[in-house]
């Protein structure tokens, strides 16, 4: 039985991944307004590019990171061009960029599958075993046994979130963001250009989601066309329960579900892991919709 | 018949409402005026339903409504329209008559089903209604169109025209002169009197327009930064310093 | 009966529509009613899969185990699905739009992992009462429950849509569907018309609930085994589907809606493969492009305008889910 410790390691790992995958949500919600559900698609493309990067490209995984980021980046803009924009032009009720997300999320998911059977015959396929030194460190002192793979995705998404941090409160492109967050109107007035704003913000988010991706990929070496969904409403509950128009309750959110997913599986084994989750979901939405860190009166009807 | 005891409400640190008391008499035209911000949508929509306050006490006819939900203020004989016209703006105006009497209609889903006659029969009655409503307003031609389709003036008369539908004895107008001019105003001043002549019924009239408010009003309440600063006849209130200086500080120059 | 059922399928087979396929289209039919209910009363829910589940797993269980005909599994199944609904409904049917989306979602994740868990689950409460180790074995959890009766025919099918459909012509001429139609466009105003908002949405959602259930009894009965993943999340926008491409301005929309869907891969023989692909493109381009669904003369209209890049101004006013 692993130790309280090395549980902690685990989720903060995992939390990572998680909260990588929730901000790319929060950030399209909270500044454009807009629950893109492709999201979870996207997350696999990044595997996907990864997978394809290094295994059919050869190239190294130092290249194949940034690569596979930047093709989800640009999935994401095609998701809005494709799939938001129209909506928005002719004043759309939120509820059918719903509806049209998840038509995208379906369509990304059954193309890439056909990918797959053109590659690989399978809707599996894995990453070499060797792609990172995965001799892990073993700490006899505090009997922990940390993983390097583990230990660099948590340095990487932190460098992450801490570029986006900044990129939000110094720069001027993320001024321009927290205006178009704060009155879409009152921004395009000052003349600020929000559809660029849109193109931005679908960008990076898809450029955070496919690293989360990536991760997922290196950490469990099994790549298929479906763990999208795993993570979809994972990372759902991350957002609502850390309060879905704020960034920092994603990050937060992200590693509280996955804490409580590690200490689930402690006690009850993998199969209740899920069903905490979602339960988690249901409950917070019913008692405290707002999340810990959002707003109270946007949620009621 | 409508009163409020010490009527208050904040919204995190801010108090949109301090201790208001403030009375409407059975049959009486009741003016509340205020500069933007001083609480008066926010007290209409407490009257109302929409909201509840933090303390204080609202009876109407000795019935507390202060945590009343607002369908059942309805069925207890209060109405309102809205200051940004808010019609059902898929249905035709006389479709928006018959949903407004709603609490005054009985049949049900299965009386619907076996086509029983109490049924049919309300369904016609509500149809009349609904159409004799429409004729009083001058509204017969629009009976048809769909709501949202209708000029702003027509609109506005149907939005009156449909919270009197609803049956009310104490009718709740939040701006009802907004957009309108000097003509449209006058008369739409002469039909709120016949209303109270006709109906017997008591209105609360939110207002900037103080033409109107001198036309129809029995006496005034002004509210300003959440708190009743003055009531009376329109012309003490006309004549009264404090109120006079509330609306000094903004560009309103309609107090005379 | 029997008659007309074999000329309609006479009718039907050169298309490539054979009597199961016709079986499973009017299943869809039938959640694809449950789901207008929701949403002419402007509520964006997507716990129907959920509730499509609860109706197929009670009504087997009273088919297989009691050994109950296929019309008392039916009634069984619409209780348990209703009863269910009621204290879902009155905590989540107060949240806003998209959070009532999530939260619809959750639900349904939550009632098939319970699905899935349930032997488990019953077994450690068990163990814990009896005090030693019992074993309850009756879902079966991932591996479904097999060999179910195929007690379904078309008949009963038929008759049930043709029930249905008389009673929501009924209900929007009743008080009651002015209700919802006023809830669905101005909630707040509603009430202000005296309407009880709280119960008129609960009453809905309970009848949709009953509708989905319904419809899980006979399909578990059509198609002999259910597993919880045939009731998750793809199930659910599959029903979202039906609506969306059907339109949702009137009750019969999401009927062809759905059973254009169903159709469509059979008929369509080519499309099978790339059925996935079929159903997400749909979704993306009738919520772009023709936002109120097939059954939807303004919709079409308009489309049909923004074609031909007329200047016209578009003064219909617009209906469905756009």
């Amino acid at each position: 039985m692993d130790t309280l410790l090395q549980q902690i390691i685990n989720a903060i790992s995992l939390g990572a991944i998680y909260s990588l995958f929730a901000l790319g949500y929060a950030m399209v919600f909270s500044i454009l307004g807009v629950l893109n559900l492709a999201h979870s698609a996207v997350f696999m493309l990044g595997a996907f590019f990864g997978l394809i990067a290094i295994d059919r490209l050869g190239m190294p995984l130092w290249l194949a990171f940034p690569i596979a980021m930047l093709g989800a980046g640009i999935a994401s803009v095609v998701l809005e061009l494709l799939a938001f924009r129209p909506l928005r032009r002719r004043n759309a009720a939120r509820i059918s960029q719903l509806i049209s997300s998840i038509g995208a999320a379906i369509l990304l998911v059954n193309i890439t599958q056909l990918l797959f059977m053109q590659f690989y015959n399978s809707t599996e396929a894995y990453l070499p075993r060797n792609l990172i030194p995965s001799e892990p460190i073993v700490i006899e002192a505090l009997a922990l046994r940390v993983s390097p793979v583990r230990m660099l995705i948590v340095l990487i998404a932190l460098v992450l979130m801490m570029a986006l941090h900044y990129l939000v409160t110094q720069t001027r492109t993320g001024q321009h963001m927290r205006a178009v967050a704060f009155d879409q109107r009152i921004a395009a007035l000052l003349g600020i250009n929000v559809n660029h704003i849109f193109i931005i913000t679908f960008f990076l988010a898809g450029v955070l989601g496919g690293a989360a991706g990536m991760f997922y990929g290196v950490v469990f070496l099994n790549v298929t066309p479906f763990i999208g969904e795993n993570v979809a409403l994972i990372g759902l509950t991350a957002i609502v329960l850390g309060g879905m128009g704020s960034i920092q309750g994603a990050v937060l959110g992200g590693f509280l579900v996955a804490s409580l997913q590690i200490f689930s599986i402690v006690i009850g084994g993998g199969s209740f892991r899920n069903a905490v989750v979602f339960l988690l979901l249901f409950v917070i939405l019913l008692v405290r919709p707002q999340g810990l860190l959002g707003q109270p009166e946007s949620t009621r009807a | 018949m409508l009163e409020l005891h010490d009527v208050s409400r904040s919204f995190g640190g801010l108090k949109a409402l301090s201790s208001v008391t403030l009375c409407v008499p059975p049959r009486r035209i009741v003016g509340l005026i205020g500069p933007n911000g001083a609480g008066k949508t926010t007290l209409i929509n407490i009257i109302s339903g929409l909201d509840h306050p933090d303390s204080g006490t609202i009876t109407f006819e000795g019935v507390p409504l202060q945590n009343a939900a607002p369908h059942r203020i309805t069925r207890l004989g209060i109405a309102r329209t809205y200051q940004n016209i808010r019609l059902f703006d898929e249905m035709t105006a006389l479709q928006n008559l018959i949903i407004a009497q709603h609490s005054r209609s009985r049949a049900t889903l299965l009386d619907a089903v076996i086509f029983a006659p109490r049924y049919r029969q309300e369904e016609r009655n509500l149809r009349q209604q609904a159409l004799t409503l429409l004729e009083r307003f001058g509204l017969e031609g629009a009976a048809h169109i769909a709501a949202g389709n209708l000029p702003y003036g027509d609109q506005r008369r149907l939005e009156i025209a449909r919270a009197l539908a609803t049956g009310p004895r104490l009718l709740l107008l939040d701006e009802p002169t907004a957009g309108m001019n000097p003509a449209e105003t006058r008369t739409l001043g002469e039909h709120i009197l016949k209303l109270r002549e006709d109906d017997g019924i008591a209105i609360l009239v939110i207002e900037h327009d103080m033409a109107l408010i001198h036309q129809v009003c029995d006496e005034i309440y002004v509210l300003n930064f959440g708190e009743i600063i003055a009531n009376g006849t329109p012309d003490e209130i006309k004549a009264n310093p404090a109120v006079i200086e509330a609306y000094l500080g903004s560009d309103h120059d309609d107090i005379a | 009966m029997d008659v007309l059922i074999d000329l309609l399928l006479q009718v039907l087979r050169p298309i490539g529509i054979t009597e199961p396929v016709l079986q499973f289209m009017l299943v869809n039919a039938i959640l694809g009613v449950s789901i207008y209910l929701t949403l002419h009363a402007g509520l964006f829910s997507l716990a129907n899969a959920g509730f499509m589940a609860i109706g197929a797993y009670i009504g087997v269980i009273l088919t297989q185990q009691a050994g109950l005909p296929l019309w008392a599994a039916l009634v069984g199944g619409m209780i348990a699905a209703g009863l269910i609904a009621l204290p879902i409904g009155l905590p989540t049917l107060r949240l806003r739009d998209i959070y009532l989306a999530i939260a619809t979602i959750g639900f349904g994740e939550v009632v098939r992992v319970l699905i899935l868990n349930f032997d488990d689950i019953a077994s450690s409460l068990l163990t814990a009462i009896e005090g030693e180790r019992v074993r309850f074995q009756l879902i079966e959890g991932a591996r479904g429950i097999k060999n179910i009766p195929k007690l379904t025919e078309t008949w009963h099918l038929i008759v049930f849509l043709v029930i249905i459909a008389f009673l929501l012509m009924r209900l929007h001429r009743s008080r009651f569907g002015r209700a919802m139609a006023a809830i669905r466009q101005d909630e707040t105003v509603a009430a202000n018309m005296g309407i009880n908002v709280v119960y008129v949405k609960n009453v809905v959602f309970i009848l949709s609930a009953m509708l989905a259930g319904a419809a899980g009894v006979f399909n578990g009965h059509l198609t002999r085994i259910i597993t919880p993943a045939a009731f998750g999340f793809d199930k659910a926008v599959d029903i979202l589907a039906f609506a969306v491409l059907g339109g949702t301005s009137t009750w019969v929309g999401p009927i062809i809606g759905a059973m254009v869907l169903t159709a469509m891969p059979e008929v369509l023989r080519f499309l099978k493969e790339y059925r996935g692909v079929f159903n997400g493109l749909v979704l993306l381009i009738v919520i772009v492009y023709l936002p109120g669904g097939l059954i939807n003369p303004a919709g079409w209209a308009r489309a049909w305008r923004r074609l031909n890049r007329s200047q016209s101004v578009d003064t219909s006013p617009s209906t469905g889910t756009g």
